[in-house]
């Protein structure tokens, strides 16, 4: 089986701009109609910067008539905003029960053990973050991830290795 | 001009189905051919995956799992007239694999396209909707209710009987929730109907909201299915240009909109109370009960929350009445139940029948044994908050009575299959770190329960103090059960006493190893 290089439209979603006060007060008056635009709101604001910068925290308590502490609480509840901006691929690997039997505790530790990284960090090159997941719904086809947004299924120690080295490869590049 | 259909179901593209469409279209290219590939869900049997099928006089004609090595060889040979292969299965509805199911809630899933409303109404769809628009609200709930339709999501409360709550109260708004939060390990039900047959949970939802007087609607699902989220979208779209969604549905007066959103990570908000929190903008905390969200929902108003599949069931049983539904079943199941075999089984994929199917029909006849090729051990039956049985047990009928009875729950009806090289004590130990992972932390039984979980697994597999551990398990296991505020600490014991009951080997073997590895 061959490995996908990921879409572009999934290369533009995890294009990361800098922080920029008017796109987040475009971002805040875009979703100004929505009930319970929280969430929405900080999703768009991840999709914009690639996490969820702390500048625009007091923005989003403004606009909301919450307090800072509210919309913190809110950010720091929910395990895909990120504080930090994430490498240029984020790969969501699966670490429940379905890809469990089919060996995902050992492709886990097989590929954070060689890109020397914990659950949630970036290699040096900034070119991969490693996410965990709890299942993607691939669990008829483990072991399963996201690289950003792209399903891979029926993954081995081996192929996982193709794919990160070819992210790598292409940091240098 | 030759008609083919191949899956874009997430499952069929991680296993390649994008890659085959590429090479399909170069070939085609240079073959002079022109085809018309539509993309539609999966049929549910994974391990066919990328399953494509070419439109003959004679139906459908499959050919799968199809690699892009396969492509040229498939030209040659004449697929396009569904000329004979090794990887030709015939008409896929004829294989056994698909033959013997009941296909009711998934009956359009992986043949139709799903963006298209012209092609749902084309297999039926809408039919139920037409005669709910027909009826009066109350005419509608009798007929769920007689159904004996129970929510799929795991609780199995009637579905009837929730509607008829938020019917009955007043109040100047209400909304249908789709709780397609579907985040157990084991099920992919939701994600396959969103991608395959979106419609059919826009109609459920649509005569969910005619029937209870709702005008708003949500599907809260996941942000790890984007493939999903894309699929409801377009699919909304679809309905709202056809009129079947907005200010005047079809013309009756009744005015229905859905939005699609999504969650952040959380499986805590698969609770339905805590879902209602997320889509408020809160943190996902779980809330106690009552009040009912039927009678205080989102924002405080009556809200119908059902799973994805308990609505997707609903048009057809509008359409083909209670009776035909609640004639299959066991017991005060009754319906079908979409089976989701996962895991580590050669044949895994989604298999709908009615309810009484033995375990083992499933694992055994289905799923043909383990994919890797080792001896059966174990199940889990109903997601992370399930229970692990042994073969021994295997001749348990899918009932929620039955499942129940042995100490385990049905949940959203995922299986997923274990070899022999499963550790279950080590799954014991993940029960209890899932838990603390994903707790709200509202609770103490849970939110420290869990921790202390994991702490006394990490003493009972290294053999300390092992019969006072074992003590210690016993008593946190009680006491989150009795506890805790919701389904999360409350069914966590689940697999950490069936692992423990059915496979005590696993967790005395530090009894049994030698002085010196100590």
């Amino acid at each position: 089986m061959t490995i996908s290089r990921p879409s572009p439209l999934s290369e533009l979603l995890q294009g990361v701009a800098p922080w920029d006060e008017e796109t987040a007060r475009q971002i805040l008056a875009t979703h100004g109609g929505l009930e319970g635009p929280l969430l929405p709101i900080l999703h768009a604001l991840q999709e914009a910067f690639g996490h969820v910068p702390r500048a625009a925290v007091p923005l989003i308590a403004e606009h909301l008539n919450l307090s800072r502490a509210e919309v913190l609480g809110v950010v720091s509840f929910y395990q895909d905003f990120r504080e930090a901006p994430p490498g240029r691929h984020v790969l969501k690997l699966c670490r429940a029960e379905a890809c469990q039997s089919m060996g995902a505790v050992a492709l886990a530790a097989d590929v954070l053990g060689r890109l020397e990284l914990d659950w949630g960090g970036t290699t040096a090159d900034g070119a991969l973050t490693v996410e965990a997941a709890f299942c993607l719904g691939l669990c008829a086809c483990a072991p399963a991830a996201l690289l950003d947004g792209e399903p891979l299924a029926r993954l081995t120690p081996p192929l996982l290795a193709q794919v990160t080295d070819a992210l790598a490869a292409e940091a240098v590049a | 001009m030759t008609r083919l259909y191949l899956p874009c179901d997430a499952a069929a593209v991680a296993l390649g189905a994008d890659q085959v469409m590429r090479v399909l279209e170069r070939e085609a290219a240079a073959r002079g051919l022109t085809l018309d590939v539509i993309r539609t869900g999966t049929r549910g049997a994974v391990w066919l995956e990328p399953l494509l099928e070419v439109e003959t006089p004679e139906g459908r004609i499959g050919y799968g799992p199809v690699t892009t090595a396969d492509v040229v060889g498939l030209l040659d040979t004449g697929m396009l007239t569904g000329g004979d292969h090794p990887k030709r299965i015939g008409r896929p509805e004829d294989h056994p694999w698909f033959a013997r199911q009941t296909r009711l809630t998934f009956a359009r899933c992986g043949i139709v396209d799903p963006a298209s409303v012209e092609d749902y109404r084309a297999h039926g769809g809408y039919a139920g909707l037409d005669r709910a628009l027909a009826a009066e609200g109350p005419v509608i709930i009798d007929e769920v209710k007689l159904s004996g339709l129970r929510g799929r999501g795991g609780a199995g409360f009637p579905t009837g009987i929730k509607w008829n709550t938020v019917a009955l109260a007043q109040a100047d708004r209400k909304y249908i929730v789709c709780n397609a939060d579907e985040g157990d390990s084991g099920t992919f039900a939701d994600r396959m109907l969103m991608e395959g047959d979106p419609l059919s949970l826009i109609e459920g939802m649509t005569i969910a909201a005619v029937a209870v007087g709702a005008t708003k609607g949500f599907i809260y699902t996941r942000s790890e299915y984007p493939h999903a989220i894309r699929a409801l979208n377009r699919a909304i779209a679809a309905a709202q240009r056809a009129g079947y969604l907005g200010a005047d549905i079809q013309g009756s007066g009744h005015a229905f909109d859905i939005e699609v959103r999504m969650g952040a990570g959380a499986y805590i908000c698969g609770e339905e109370t805590s879902l209602l929190d997320s889509l408020e903008g809160k943190r996902g905390m779980v809330r106690a009960k009552p009040p009912l969200p039927a009678i205080q929902g989102l924002f405080g108003k009556p809200t119908v929350v059902n799973n994805v599949l308990s609505l997707a069931s609903v048009p057809w049983i509008m359409a083909n009445g209670a009776a035909a539904y609640a004639a299959l079943g066991m017991g005060r199941s009754l319906g079908t139940l979409p089976v989701q075999l996962a895991g580590n089984v050669a044949r895994g994929g989604l298999i709908e029948l009615p309810f009484g199917v033995s375990l083992r029909e499933i694992v055994e006849d289905w799923g043909q044994g383990t994919r890797t090729g080792r001896p059966f051990r174990a199940v889990q039956v109903g997601g992370p908050l399930g229970a692990y049985f042994p073969d021994a047990m295997l001749d348990t009928p899918l009932d929620y009575e039955a499942f129940a009875k042995a100490g385990g729950l049905l949940g959203h009806g995922g299986v997923t299959v274990f070899d022999d090289s499963v550790d279950l004590a080590a799954q014991a130990r993940f029960a209890f770190e899932f838990c603390a992972h994903e707790s709200c932390g509202k609770c103490t039984p849970c939110r420290i329960g869990a921790v202390r979980g994991v702490e006394v697994m990490d003493r009972i597999t290294a053999g300390v103090d092992l019969d006072r551990n074992f003590a210690v398990l016993d008593d946190l296991c009680e006491l989150m059960t009795d506890a805790s505020l919701c389904a999360m600490g409350g069914l966590t014991p689940v697999p950490v006493r069936s692992a423990l009951t059915h496979f005590p080997e696993d967790f005395d073997r530090a009894r049994h190893l030698p002085a010196a590895a100590e």
